[in-house]
């Protein structure tokens, strides 16, 4: 469905939600900074236990996006425009963010562990929200390393310093603490840009069993990676989704030629 | 023949090169003279002091643990009245109960100032601490003297005069202090600990309280420990208000005296050489070793608390 109304060519794939469960959807977003638009223009939809990848160069708004989907950027920007989350608007200033945040988990760039203990680390969220009972904590802190798939490295030392882990490791455990609160989206910016190929290969791995449960939404820079893991691919430039499909089609068949400039390495 | 002129152009010393010397020469002497001076003092102040041990005969004991103060004469025991207790008593007490009055209302502020408006801690905030250093302590030492001592007094009785006069007064000439340093110790708090804890949904408080406060935890330590430093230190403002009386405090509003405060009023009124002088260094020395346990203090927090980037 081309856009005639606007002046760059975009291609915004839509589920027929009669048939799809969508999770999360954007309309009519927009971020300012200051009066600065960061990026406008991005109508997408992200369907249930999928992996979709956003993609595009640096300052293309792909950041900047996620970090709204889960109100991040209440403190530094104005966010306008609809966050339908599972149907209901969370753009709203009714709207409890920190709600909000326990169902939408997010995974930053840089692996970033509290100086607690591993154990600290995963039962921190729910400490906040008054859980205390030691067996009811002992039981997320496994399920969500096991889920994290880090469990058989740390589960002898859980009560070693988080700091103290290797990259890999830590964003692992930090995947596994977001898990703890249990959400049903998990949003990821560029969760493996600061881990070496193995641990990049093994977080994969992690994503992949973790989309049954969960929805994921993942900024990479990474554009191998963004065609081994995700389903669906949003492609980001000069603050505006200018692509959204299949990952399949996005990165053999694009319907854009900036896409394909992009995706084959002739961009810029 | 060419490699040789070369070697000799480039072994010769350009200009560039005698002034690298200079330079380095000007820093390392300017850095020898204040070791000098500093070492320099520490020796004085330790044989000044230490004679009052070994030439004069006074026992560590009865410096240490004596309650009279009134070098030159005997006390009633038949020692000599160099009893330093009350001073040594008077000093920490008034140290820890202003650090201790000090440090919520810092921690509060420095949290204001950082995590909840940042703009107007900057604008206003900043300022007002800034101001409160520069008052010079004489200032600090009249206001007391004229509104802390007659509040003490028509509030909690005796003559107004006492550790707690003292303990207002310091509370705020060291509050700058420790709010600028908390300032700095949670502004060097990684952003990304602020943002991991908002994203888990922690609240702003919750995550003001249980991530930020603790991971500058060290740095408030040092803070706090700088604080105690200067009120320990202080002599003038606190002379001023605390009564000046060399005897053991029996309640918060008696008259009573510092390390400090006995130093700059005895000082002018002996002759070198003699006990009286000579215990005095002895206070001046124990001031001086107290410092240094302060900076050691500062120096172990702040080997541990320092973030792993």
């Amino acid at each position: 469905m081309l856009n005639p109304n606007n002046d760059s060519e975009r291609f915004i794939y839509h589920f027929n939600p009669e048939e799809n469960e969508i999770t999360m959807q954007t309309k009519n977003l927009a971020v300012y900074y200051g009066k600065t638009m960061a990026m406008h223009n991005a109508d997408i939809q992200f369907k249930k236990n999928t992996i979709t990848a956003l993609i595009g160069p640096s300052g293309s708004g792909k950041s900047t996006y996620l970090r709204s989907l889960n109100r991040m950027n209440d403190d530094v920007a104005t966010v306008k425009g609809q966050i339908l989350y599972q149907g209901v608007d969370i753009n709203r200033p009714k709207i409890d963010v920190y709600e909000v945040r326990r169902r939408i988990g997010m995974v930053f760039q840089r692996p970033n562990p509290f100086a607690k203990s591993i154990y600290g680390n995963i039962t921190f969220a729910l400490e906040r929200r008054g859980v205390h009972d030691k067996q009811t904590l002992d039981e997320v802190v496994e399920k969500t390393l096991k889920q994290a798939a880090v469990w058989d490295q740390v589960k002898d030392n859980l009560h070693k310093s988080a700091l103290s882990l290797s990259g890999g490791q830590a964003q692992r455990v930090c995947i596994a603490r977001a898990l703890a609160v249990e959400p049903d989206v998990l949003l990821l910016d560029e969760p493996a840009s600061a881990l070496d190929p193995v641990s990049t290969q093994q977080l994969e791995q992690t994503l992949r069993e973790l989309k049954k449960d969960y929805t994921i939404i993942i900024v990479t820079h990474n554009m191998q990676q963004a065609a081994r893991l995700s389903d669906y691919t949003v492609f980001f430039n000069l603050g505006e989704a200018i692509e959204y499909n299949k990952t399949r089609k996005i990165f053999t068949r694009p319907k854009i030629k900036l896409t394909d400039d992009y995706v084959s390495g002739n961009f810029g | 023949m060419q490699n040789q002129k070369l070697a000799k152009q480039l072994m010769k010393k350009s200009k560039t090169a005698r002034y690298e010397r200079f330079g380095h020469l000007l820093s390392l002497s300017a850095l020898l003279l204040i070791m000098a001076v500093v070492l320099g003092i520490i020796i004085f102040i330790a044989t000044k002091g230490l004679s009052t041990f070994f030439n004069d005969h006074i026992s560590f004991k009865d410096f240490f643990t004596g309650v009279i103060w009134n070098p030159g004469t005997k006390t009633p025991g038949g020692q000599q009245a160099v009893g330093a207790l009350p001073m040594i008593v008077g000093s920490f007490l008034v140290t820890i109960l202003a650090a201790v009055v000090s440090t919520p209302f810092a921690i509060g502020t420095a949290v204001y100032m950082t995590e909840i408006s940042p703009k107007r801690g900057a604008k206003i905030l900043q300022p007002v601490t800034e101001l409160l250093v520069g008052i010079p302590s004489v200032v600090y030492g009249f206001i007391g003297l004229s509104v802390v001592v007659p509040f003490v007094r028509h509030a909690f009785g005796g003559s107004g005069f006492g550790i707690l006069s003292g303990t207002f007064v310091l509370f705020v000439m060291i509050l700058p202090t420790i709010v600028s340093m908390t300032v700095d110790s949670l502004k060097a708090v990684p952003k990304y600990y602020r943002q991991a804890s908002l994203a888990l949904g922690a609240t702003k408080w919750q995550t003001i309280w249980k991530v930020v406060l603790r991971a500058a935890t060290p740095g408030i330590l040092t803070a706090v420990v700088f604080g105690m430093a200067r009120a320990f230190g202080e002599a003038l403002a606190v002379q001023m208000v605390i009564g000046n009386a060399a005897l053991m405090p029996h309640s918060l509003v008696s008259p009573a005296s510092t390390l400090t405060s006995v130093l700059t009023a005895g000082m002018g009124n002996t002759v070198m050489g003699s006990l009286q002088n000579d215990a005095l260094w002895s206070l001046a020395l124990v001031l001086l070793i107290m410092s240094l346990l302060f900076n050691l203090l500062v120096h172990f927090i702040g080997r541990r608390g320092a973030f792993k980037k």
